[in-house]
């Protein structure tokens, strides 16, 4: 498991070892852990400082993907969806 | 049971984010807007079906995934890559890192430094099955069990999906950036 613990960390910090501590931080990202889990891999995160820049840097890439990934959408197609939504709504009323 | 008269109010306030997840699905615009109309259409017209008070983003979110797998990947004349290299956790930040504890200005440079297009072809590299769990989580922000309903498959595999994607997601950044030179071949030193 040594080639899975992060550079420098005191191995098993609050129970659990840094390999561990990895693996569970896109869950722990996500706010998926259940409770108990949550607060082992905090408490971890609180006194492994290697993970915790690890834990930093994953969520700093993560708002960096969501910022960099939005598209204006072009006012043709919010008029063109619109019409659509009328015309089906005038078939839908006088179909009725 | 809710009101189509009500439907357009309602509804026309998500449009940017499902736009945004078409056009990385279809990877162009002309698809993306015809994705989006014919969500909405399909929409409206089985709005009689949507229970109030859930979730509308999601339940919208469900007719485009289903609408975008029937309608348009089929059309898709290339074979479509259904796996991605499974590459190790902390890839990006291992490689970035200078791993002494010492200036870490580096990496948010490196972060900093991605465009919008590079990381949304990033994104639109992933298969469809890791794209659409990426993109609904990191993207959208929503939670496994949500993934689950709209993708329509076991919170296990979502779970997969997403940390793999994302994994390889950072493999692609990783290789943008070496290409400009903003970071050095090779993994780091251990």
């Amino acid at each position: 498991m040594r080639q899975e613990d992060q550079r420098g960390c005191a191995d098993g910090a609050a129970g659990v070892d840094c390999g561990e501590a990895v693996r569970q931080l896109y869950t722990f990202l996500d706010g998926e852990l259940t409770e108990e889990r949550r607060r082992v891999i905090a408490v971890h995160l609180d006194e492994c400082g290697p993970c915790a820049e690890a834990a930093g840097f994953e969520a700093e890439l993560r708002m960096v993907i969501s910022k960099r990934c939005k598209d204006r959408v072009p006012d043709s197609l919010i008029a063109r969806v619109a019409a659509a939504l009328a015309e089906e709504e005038t078939r839908h009323r006088s179909g009725a | 049971m809710a009101d189509r008269a009500h439907f357009a109010e309602l509804a026309m306030e998500h449009m940017p984010a499902l736009y945004t997840a078409a056009l990385r699905m279809t990877r162009n615009r002309a698809d993306a807007e015809d994705l989006v109309q014919e969500t909405y259409l399909k929409a409206y017209r089985a709005f009689d079906t949507f229970n109030e008070g859930t979730n509308l983003k999601a339940w919208l979110y469900r007719i485009l995934t289903n609408t975008y797998i029937n309608s348009y990947r089929a059309q898709k004349r290339r074979p479509e890559v259904s796996d991605v290299e499974d590459v190790e956790d902390l890839y990006l930040y291992h490689r970035l890192s200078p791993g002494d504890g010492s200036d870490r200005s580096a990496e948010d440079e490196v972060l900093e430094g991605f465009t919008d297009d590079e990381v949304k072809e990033a994104i639109e590299s992933l298969p469809d099955n890791f794209r659409m769990a990426v993109l609904l989580a990191d993207v959208e922000g929503f939670s496994y069990k949500e993934i689950a309903e709209i993708t329509d498959v076991p919170i296990g595999t979502v779970m997969s999906r997403i940390h793999r994607g994302r994994r390889a997601l950072q493999k692609t950044l990783h290789d943008y950036a070496e290409a400009r030179g903003l970071v050095g071949a090779g993994p780091a030193a251990t």
